[in-house]
């Protein structure tokens, strides 16, 4: 492939003498799921936060399409063409579904110092769609603090591709919902990202979503980067196989 | 050399008892999230308990016994303060509690005046340290190291409460997370009023320990108010040794700074204040605040709507109500609608502020004062016209809402709030003191309307125009996508950040045009009155400010409304009585136990109710 | 102003509420607007309100003024300007009272000065002291009783002049009434010495006073004399710690108004000895004149009169005067019979001044002394207000209303 979406090279952080993250390169290509896991504290939330700009890296670099992005903001990292979803979901509780969506839209077109139109009136079309892409248009009016938690869930995805990012940064996109649910989003996102040719970087706890979903898989220990890999290599990486059996052996279970 | 020493120990005894008042205000937020407005009356009453005991008691249990027993007798009354009527409203929305600790200093106000008398009452000297001690040459006040010993012995005491006994374990779990030790089936509730006790308890202390220096009067509530809320956010939140440091710090500061600037007492303080927190923003020992830690209890608030038809109808019935008010009230009527007005639009930004953008602020007056002084400056000093120096009122308060909130906006919660404090004492110092500039305390007179609105209905008329149109702006700018930016940082910053919006930015630009509003009120202000003085930027203002918001309801669009006229109504009612504090702070409890959601919170809900049955 | 508004609202509150608006104009009664800080600073105002109503009940006993009884409506400010000009808009507008009296706080009295100018309300300020009341702030309807800071500074400074210390410190509140009071003394004293040099000078935050290191920076500039301007709380503290440390011994310390009962008696057996003062020696004064007051109102009150009680009986004395003179309530009336106006008081003889509304009350100068316990001045006398006050060249130059 001629471009690669990210391209991170030698990305190291510590925190008071604790390495969390040392040494990690990776590339990232157009149209590509990839997926990053490892067990807890394995420094994939510190390797996330870098990527977004909320945490500055000790040293390394980040080229996001052939951009340098360390010590950049995450309103500058967005809009380079960043959509995000978090762990626990962050939204507007105060705010209707449809605003919720409205709001990255209205940031994307640069009106949030605008005085004069209502806001809830601006953009709604274009929020409708996004809402539906990710199935939830019927609840446009709810209080997103009334929604159901794997509906929160989406209303985040609905938002985070408002910018008509090229890339996708969803730390633990399925945790905390029910097994069917996750199954459902996440063949959701797959068919976005081809359909728009997205390229994604996720974490997942939930290996069934992992090796269903993801192109290629990162595993992360101990801050260090151990493997690169398809799933099926991964699955057979004998190095990966003790870190999860040795500590996790639940979660092997589920691959 | 002497006068060295002499002059830090000095500072140190000055610190002493500002320290004890301040930790018990610290230990109260840290446990129970009450900002306790209030913590100045018992500190008041510590004094004057004392020099009742002491005069009644020392000759049966001793000096010293009848002080503590005026600390323990303070701490009581903390309690009964506590379940009496805080202990209703820990659920209501953040900060409401503070309107409640409002009344109780009225209450206290008017209680002690009945109890004490009116004149100051000299403390006794301490017996057996009545004298001085001789240092190189230069002498010190026996009770100077009595005080600074007390200081250090409570220091110890407090460590020891909090690090080796299981109460004060569970303290301390409570104020790093009030659901896990409630998760612990811990009784949190014996907990707060425990809490409570010790707070109050060391206030009295603070109030009978300096008792001997000075003694005891019906002014000092108000009196150390900034300086314990300096000390506390100086020191760090919740932190008992950052409180001793910073007070030890401010102290010396001060007794030291008065050699070589005499004029600079009070701003030197605040000042130094600023430094600390522009270096270390979270006090000398205090953590980082975790997001939401001001508690945002109660339901989330609704999304906003746009007036329905018949709410539609009663505003226009309203306004037309208040257009036709000068035919046929009287002259004071309309006085009186002018202050409501003024007052309403004042509350109404900071409830912009404070509501929708999530920065609370309790030293608006700043801005209103600020923008009064802006106006009655330009007159005075330019012979500007009305009109030129109404509209350079807001501008000003903008641009010192620019600069204050350069510095305010990186925190958030009551450490934001406290800042806002320390600028706006900041402020109001220069304007007390400057007199050169500002007159001082003399004010600035004859500040008078020009010609045509010199009548005052014509006067009524502009300010009504002027703070009904303000309002209705900060209401539309919340429907414009700047309130909706605004409103998306204070739900969420993460999220805000990541969909591209400059959160600091943001917070910034709407605590300054919130600033600019309450600058449009304080021009209205000062051509009411003709005059304008310190007081419209002193504490007492701000307080004002921050009751009518959320005697109204911080969660609604017209509770500042309906708060500050109902708030300037009732003070203008009540205070023909002799005994109007005791009225007034009874009935604003009342409304808080009534009312936790605000008056406008309350009838919000019922009207909501209503219209969902259909009917 | 008797438009059909006035008389629609004079309808209204007629009929809705009783008698509110109605009876200035019907009753046999003159009102007059009291405001003060009754919450505040009770310690002064109500012995205020005591001496105001006992004089009310001598003129009325008397059979009133131009045969009508006066009448006080009574408000507090709640100690803010902003509230005094609420208040007084309601006192002229719905209590119709002839004329504003009352207040003790100079900014409080200045908000009124500027009120009663725009309003053209005759204001007769009793206690407040600022300088700039009378002259850089004064206008034709506003008049003050009790001696300015200017004039009660100048009496101390007469008094300094002749003392043979040269080395000056000065301590006083950092707000406008102590800066007034150094100023006035700074000048006066120079005047009169010009080998006087002021060697320090502290300025505590009013009521925030930190004695110990103030005494101790003062103390370290080694003065000769020290001028003192605290009162109430900070006096108390400074007393104190000021003998502890043993500041005050071999000094000269003067006390503007220290020698007032209110700030005096709170110190009881710690009051200071051997300060020059300017105070109310009231248990001192043998004039008949004082003598009926005096037991007049300690047979009232049973209590002893304070300052404030003096100010507050011969405030409405004057006010008495000046209706009898005029003839009739009307403002402008009132004024030009204000204007020159002299009248007898407990304390002697009376004039508001026609050049700057100030009037010639007095103040007792002498020496703190203590006795049973308690402080009290000694060789005291009693220098009127006339001899105190700048030359009309300069009272005209100092006054740019006139």
């Amino acid at each position: 492939m001629s471009e690669t979406s990210l391209q991170i090279t030698g990305l190291s952080k510590s925190f008071g003498g604790v390495q969390a993250v040392m040494d990690v390169s990776f590339s990232l290509h157009p149209g590509e799921l990839l997926a990053l896991i490892g067990p807890n504290g394995a420094g994939k939330t510190t390797c996330f936060n870098m990527l977004n700009g909320q945490l500055k890296p000790d040293s390394g670099s980040v080229m996001l399409f052939s951009k340098e992005t360390v010590g950049l903001k995450p309103a500058d990292i967005w809009r380079l063409g960043v959509g995000r979803t978090f762990q626990i979901t962050a939204t507007y509780s105060s705010m209707t579904v449809c605003e919720n969506v409205q709001m990255a839209l209205l940031s994307d077109r640069q009106q949030l110092m605008s005085f004069t139109r209502r806001a809830s009136r601006m953009y709604r079309p274009e929020a409708l769609e996004l809402l539906k892409q990710v199935g939830i248009v019927e609840q446009e009016d709810r209080p997103c603090s009334t929604l159901a938690y794997g509906d929160l869930k989406r209303v985040e995805l609905a938002v985070a591709l408002a910018n008509n990012p090229r890339l996708l940064l969803m730390d633990e996109p399925t945790a905390g919902m029910a097994p069917k649910e996750r199954v459902e989003l996440m063949a959701l996102t797959a068919d976005i990202v081809k359909e728009r040719n997205l390229s994604v970087l996720f974490t997942e706890h939930d290996m069934d979503v992992v090796f269903a979903h993801a192109d290629r898989i990162l595993v992360l220990n101990r801050g260090k980067l151990i493997a690169d890999d398809t799933p099926e290599n991964v699955r057979n990486n004998p190095e990966v196989r003790m870190v999860y059996l040795g500590t996790e052996t639940e979660e092997i279970a589920h691959a | 050399m002497g006068f060295f020493i002499v002059q830090v120990l000095t500072g140190l005894s000055s610190a002493a008892a500002v320290f004890l008042v301040a930790s018990g205000l610290s230990i109260i937020f840290g446990v129970t999230r009450v900002v306790n407005f209030a913590h100045g009356s018992f500190y008041m009453l510590g004094a004057f308990f004392a020099y009742t005991f002491t005069s009644h008691l020392t000759s049966v249990v001793g000096f010293w016994v009848a002080m503590l027993l005026s600390a323990i007798a303070v701490g009581l009354i903390g309690v009964v303060v506590e379940i009496l009527i805080l202990r209703r409203v820990y659920q209501a929305p953040e900060l409401f509690q503070l309107v409640a600790t409002f009344g109780v200093i009225l209450v206290i106000q008017d209680l002690a005046l009945l109890v004490w008398g009116a004149e100051d009452l000299l403390g006794p000297l301490a017996p057996g340290l009545d004298s001085t001690v001789n240092i190189f040459g230069t002498l010190l006040p026996e009770y100077d190291l009595a005080l600074i010993a007390l200081s250090l012995i409570v220091l110890v005491a407090l460590w020891f409460l909090f690090n080796r006994t299981r109460w004060g374990c569970l303290v301390r779990a409570a104020t790093e997370d009030r659901e896990m030790v409630g998760a612990l089936g811990v009784n949190q509730t014996w907990l707060f009023t425990g809490t409570f006790f010790l707070g109050s308890l060391l206030a009295g202390l603070g109030g009978a320990a300096q008792l001997p220096k000075g003694g005891a009067s019906l002014l000092m509530d108000f009196e150390i108010l900034a300086a314990i809320f300096v000390v506390v956010v100086v020191g760090g939140m919740g932190s008992i040794l950052g409180a001793y440091l910073a007070a030890v710090l401010i102290f010396e500061f001060n007794a030291f700074g008065i050699l070589i600037l005499p004029e600079s007492t009070l701003v030197l303080m605040f000042l130094l204040m600023a430094i600390v927190l522009i270096l270390r923003p979270w006090g000398l020992l205090g953590k980082p605040e975790a997001p939401g830690q001001l508690g945002q209890v109660g339901p989330p608030e609704l999304p906003y709507q746009s007036a329905s038809r018949p709410l539609r109808i009663i505003g226009i019935l309203f306004v037309c109500f208040l257009f036709s008010l000068p035919a046929f009230a009287d002259d004071f009527t309309l006085v009186l609608a002018i202050e409501m007005l003024i007052m309403s639009l004042f509350a109404a930004s900071l409830h912009f502020a404070m509501g929708p953008g999530g920065m609370v602020s309790f030293g608006h007056a700043a801005f209103f004062g600020g923008g009064a002084y802006a106006a009655a400056l330009l007159v005075s000093h330019a012979n500007a016209p009305m009109e030129v120096a109404m509209l350079f009122a807001p501008l000003m308060s903008g641009v010192l809402a620019l600069i204050v909130g350069w510095f305010c906006v990186r925190l958030s919660g009551v450490y934001l709030a406290m800042l806002t404090m320390a600028f706006a004492q900041v402020a109001w110092s220069i304007v007390f003191q400057w007199d050169a500039a500002t007159g001082g305390d003399d004010g600035i007179l004859g500040i008078w309307p020009s010609a045509w609105a010199s009548d005052r209905m014509a006067y009524y008329y502009l300010t009504l125009i002027a703070s009904v149109g303000g309002i209705l702006i900060l209401r539309h700018v919340l429907f414009t996508p700047f309130g909706y930016a605004m409103r998306a940082v204070r739900d969420s910053a993460v999220r805000s950040e990541s969909i591209g919006i400059r959160v600091s930015r943001q917070k910034w630009l709407a605590f300054a045009f919130s600033g600019f509003m309450a600058g449009i009120a304080g021009g209205l202000f000062v051509f009411s009155k003709g005059s304008v003085f310190p007081d419209e930027m002193a504490i007492p203002r701000s307080f004002d400010a921050l009751i009518m918001v959320l005697l109204g309801g911080v969660k609604t669009l017209w509770g500042p409304v309906t708060g500050a006229s109902v708030f300037t109504w009732l003070h203008d009612e009540i205070s023909r009585f002799e005994y109007w504090r005791l009225l007034l702070g009874t009935l604003i409890i009342a409304i808080v136990l009534a009312f936790p959601q605000g008056i406008a919170g309350f009838f919000g809900n019922w009207w909501h109710r209503l219209r969902n049955k259909g009917i | 102003m008797l438009n059909y508004k006035n008389w629609l609202s004079g309808m209204l509150a007629g009929i809705f509420t009783v008698g509110l608006a109605v009876p200035a104009f019907a009753g046999g009664t003159i009102k007059i607007g009291d405001i003060n800080s009754y919450k505040r600073l009770p310690a002064h105002t109500i012995p205020y309100k005591m001496g105001v109503e006992l004089a009310l009940e001598h003129i009325n006993s008397a059979g009133g003024v131009i045969g009508k009884k006066l009448e006080l409506v009574s408000r507090d400010d709640n100690g803010k300007p902003g509230d005094a000009v609420k208040i007084a808009e309601e006192l002229v507008s719905k209590d119709r009272v002839a004329l504003i009296s009352g207040s003790l706080f100079s900014h409080i009295g200045l908000a009124l000065t500027s009120f009663a100018g725009q309003r053209k309300v005759l204001y007769v300020a009793a206690e407040p002291l600022a300088d700039a009341l009378v002259w850089a702030k004064g206008n034709r309807y506003t008049f003050r009783l009790r001696p300015s800071t200017y004039m009660q500074a100048g009496m101390l400074a007469e008094q300094a002049a002749k003392n043979p210390a040269k080395r000056w410190a000065t301590i006083a509140p950092n707000y406008a009434y102590g800066k007034d009071a150094v100023a006035a003394f700074k000048k006066i004293l120079k005047s009169l010495r010009p080998d006087v040099e002021f060697v320090a000078e502290q300025w505590p935050a009013l009521f925030k006073i930190d004695a110990g290191a103030e005494i101790q920076a003062l103390s370290a500039a080694n003065p000769e004399g020290v001028y003192n301007v605290t009162f109430g709380g900070d006096l108390a503290k400074f007393a104190r710690e000021g003998k502890l440390r043993k500041f005050f011994d071999g000094k000269l310390i003067l006390g503007l108004l220290t020698g007032e009962p209110e700030y005096l008696d709170p110190l009881k057996g710690e009051a200071p000895e051997g300060w020059l003062v300017t105070g109310y020696p009231w248990y001192d004064i043998k004039t008949s004149a004082h003598n009926a007051f005096r037991n007049a109102y300690e047979a009232k009150y049973n209590d002893y009169p304070r300052i404030g009680s003096i100010v507050g009986y011969n405030t409405m004395l004057g006010i008495a005067a000046a209706i009898k003179k005029a003839g009739s309530t009307d403002t402008e009336a009132l004024v030009d019979a204000m204007e020159g106006l002299t009248y007898d008081s407990p304390t002697g003889s009376i004039t508001y001044r026609k050049i700057d509304h100030q009037s010639t009350m007095g103040a007792y100068v002498g020496w703190t002394a203590l006795k049973d316990g308690k402080g009290t001045m000694v060789n005291w006398t009693y220098r009127d207000g006339a001899g105190y006050l700048p030359s009309d060249a300069e009272v005209r130059k100092l006054r740019p209303a006139n």
